[in-house]
């Protein structure tokens, strides 16, 4: 597909996606209800992985290193 | 099952599959019909034949190659549209709970409330279906038009201001919108030249019905001419019509079958053979959709172990296929049929409805397409509606058999005769296809139908959509899936003038949504061009074209994978 500009493609993948989910069929109420649904819940996962990644990542680095990274950091603490 | 003629081959090979089947040194019949293809073979008046490589399923039965084609769904779209159905049905559920409620007004058939404690009517998935789903993109069905549905209709415009619930029409015509929806397979469907012409003859000379029976008074002379020539035209020795093709199948089934007798039906025969098989009171076994080893398997076994219970042999047994299916576009392997039918004394009983006129060089049809003789088939039945233009349903066979027919079938005792208009207009459509008319008009629309199919069918491969069925079948099932696409495609033709026929749920399996296209000799290489390049567009629009095999000039079909897996003797 040839887009004149980047609203139309912009248009068409909205398309796309009201045919895909078959949200295309319903009536704008529907629609509606559906799309804020689906925002909420996508920006809850963000929101949370937002908040929560970092720290459990933080955390599982830690715990690991704890394990396979023990024996060469005292190495280290040695060496200083 | 050890070793048979017809059992499996060596397992894997797909070459090795193809060639399975029945080998013609072991039984003579199989030779002579293998003779009668040769003779056959140098009427085929397909150009495009040398394009087709495929292999066709053993070659001894098949004067040219036997090409259909299933291709997968592929799994993404399979997944995204059971989402999209889950999807539909959630929000269903919570308009029938705002409907329960009466927060919202229910538009539809419920029960009245004094009915509330009654067996429920309206609560089965079908009409969950229609309420929540089919309603919601219903302006793509049954859309009223005001000309003859011939390669262009026009259509009067309609609009809904309630979602669908109701319609309102705006006065206006949609003019020479591009007919891809009408069985006019020879274009027959004309309101000038000598078939209309001839029918407003007759409808001078007879009026337009007689109110009887054939048995009574309904009986004209046109109606014996009309089936004579329809004997004549299939080649067999006599044949009777009937007014309606549906009940051509519901009621004389009945007539031929009773209990004690089984029907082996094809899983996807057409409603009225359903109808007639469960109407007759058979037992009826149902074998894969034109799979020969599952309906081999079921011969066997009905006749190993005959009728449940007492063992006895089973009366009859009735093989029930159809010529063009008319969903899939698959044509019946009609040679593989009929030596099976041989081999295990069944009979065949053989729907042409779709395939009478529109296959076979000389328009006679599957029979006629294989080279096959007409009196291999018992039963030969077929319909008026399509390739004529006009109405009803024939059975041709024996003599015997339809001399049986005419005094017990249901619908020649009690259904009203043919109108005359009518059968003027098959005589006619008839004798131009057999060129009695002196002209070649029949032969060239019957060649035109092949080309313009083969084509047809050609570039939608090429453009890369996923096309069900013979190569050779005008009917061209195109595939949609998406719940939500049978909607959008079916108006987005329509804004671009080319009328399509959509088609979901209850009429196909859930996930395999399609459009369908009837390709009609009347349609001129411009139309099908703009068709083509509208489909196209649309396609690349709604992202229809899934096909993964871009060029496959042979393709195994899942047919040979998948179908035979169960089968395990
Ligand atoms: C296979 C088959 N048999 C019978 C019929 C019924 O024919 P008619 O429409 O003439 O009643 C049809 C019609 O669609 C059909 O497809």
């Amino acid at each position: 597909m040839s887009f004149k500009s980047f609203t139309d493609y912009l248009a068409w993948l909205y398309y796309q996606y009201l045919l895909i989910t078959g949200i295309y069929v319903l009536e704008p109420w529907e629609k509606s209800i559906f799309n804020s649904i689906l925002f909420s819940a996508i920006a809850m996962v963000i929101y949370t992985s937002y908040v929560f990644v970092p720290i459990h990542v933080r955390l599982a680095l830690e715990f690991f290193s704890g394990i396979f990274g023990g024996q060469p950091e005292s190495t280290m603490a040695l060496m200083n | 099952m050890t070793e048979s003629p017809a059992t499996k081959p060596a397992n894997g090979d797909v070459c090795q599959r193809v060639k399975n089947g029945l080998k013609p040194e072991r039984n003579g019949l199989l030779k002579s019909l293998h003779r009668c293809h040769e003779r056959q073979y140098k009427h085929q008046c397909h150009p495009e034949e040398e394009e087709v490589h495929a292999a066709s399923h053993h070659d001894s039965l098949y004067s040219r190659p036997f090409v259909e084609s299933f291709e997968e769904t592929p799994m993404l779209v399979a997944v995204l549209t059971y989402m999209g159905y889950g999807i539909l049905t959630i929000f269903g559920y919570l308009r029938d709970f705002l409907r329960h409620w009466k927060i919202e007004r229910c538009h539809i058939a419920r029960e009245k409330e004094e009915q509330k404690d009654f067996v429920p009517l309206y609560q089965d998935f079908e009409n969950f279906y229609t309420r929540n789903l089919y309603m919601r993109i219903r302006d793509n069905w049954n859309r009223p038009i005001c000309s003859v549905p011939g390669a262009k209709v026009d259509l009067m415009e309609r609009a809904s201001h309630d979602y669908n619930w109701t319609f309102e029409y705006t006065g206006r015509v949609v003019r020479d919108v591009i007919n891809l929806g009408s069985y006019n397979y020879l274009g027959f469907a004309e309101n000038f030249g000598p078939c209309a012409d001839s029918a407003a003859e007759v409808t001078m000379k007879y009026g337009v019905g007689v109110a009887s029976t054939r048995q009574e008074i309904g009986n004209l002379d046109r109606h014996e001419d009309m089936e004579k020539l329809v004997a004549k035209f299939l080649g067999v020795e006599s044949a009777m019509a009937f007014g309606m093709g549906f009940a051509t199948n519901s009621m004389n089934i009945p007539a031929l079958t009773g209990k004690g007798c089984l029907i082996l039906s094809d899983e996807l025969n057409h409603a009225s053979l359903v109808l007639g098989a469960r109407l007759s009171g058979s037992t009826i076994r149902v074998f894969k959709h034109n799979n020969m080893q599952s309906l081999e398997k079921l011969l066997r076994e009905a006749i190993v172990h005959g009728q449940p219970r007492t063992h006895r042999p089973w009366k009859k047994i009735l093989i029930v296929v159809e010529g063009i299916y008319s969903m899939e576009g698959s044509i019946v392997r009609l040679p593989e049929v009929i030596a099976l039918k041989k081999r295990y004394r069944a009979y065949l009983y053989l729907d042409e409805a779709h395939s009478i006129g529109a296959l076979g060089p000389r328009g006679r049809g599957v029979v006629d397409y294989f080279g096959l003789d007409p009196r291999d088939v018992d039963v030969m039945m077929g319909t008026f509606t399509k390739s004529f233009g006009a109405a009803g349903g024939y059975i041709a066979g024996k003599r015997e058999l339809i001399e049986y027919l005419r005094s017990h079938s249901h619908s020649a005792v009690y259904a009203t005769s043919m109108s005359p208009p009518v059968v003027e207009q098959i005589i006619t459509s008839m004798k131009c296809i057999m060129g009695e008319d002196g002209t070649t008009i029949g032969c060239d629309r019957v060649r035109q139908l092949a080309e313009n199919t083969v084509y047809f069918r050609k570039r939608l491969r090429e453009m890369g959509f996923i096309i069900y069925g013979n190569e050779d079948s005008p009917v061209v099932p195109m595939m949609l899936y998406m719940p939500a696409k049978i909607g959008a495609f079916g108006r987005e033709m329509l804004k671009r003038d080319i009328g399509v026929v959509v088609v979901g749920f209850p009429a196909t399996p859930i996930i395999e949504s399609r459009a369908r296209f009837c390709i009609s000799a009347a349609h001129t290489k411009e139309m099908l061009d703009r068709a083509l390049s509208v489909i196209s567009e649309v396609g690349d629009l709604l992202q229809l074209k899934y096909s993964r095999h871009r060029i496959q000039p042979s393709m195994a079909r899942p047919f040979d994978d998948n179908m035979y897996e169960d089968i395990d003797d």
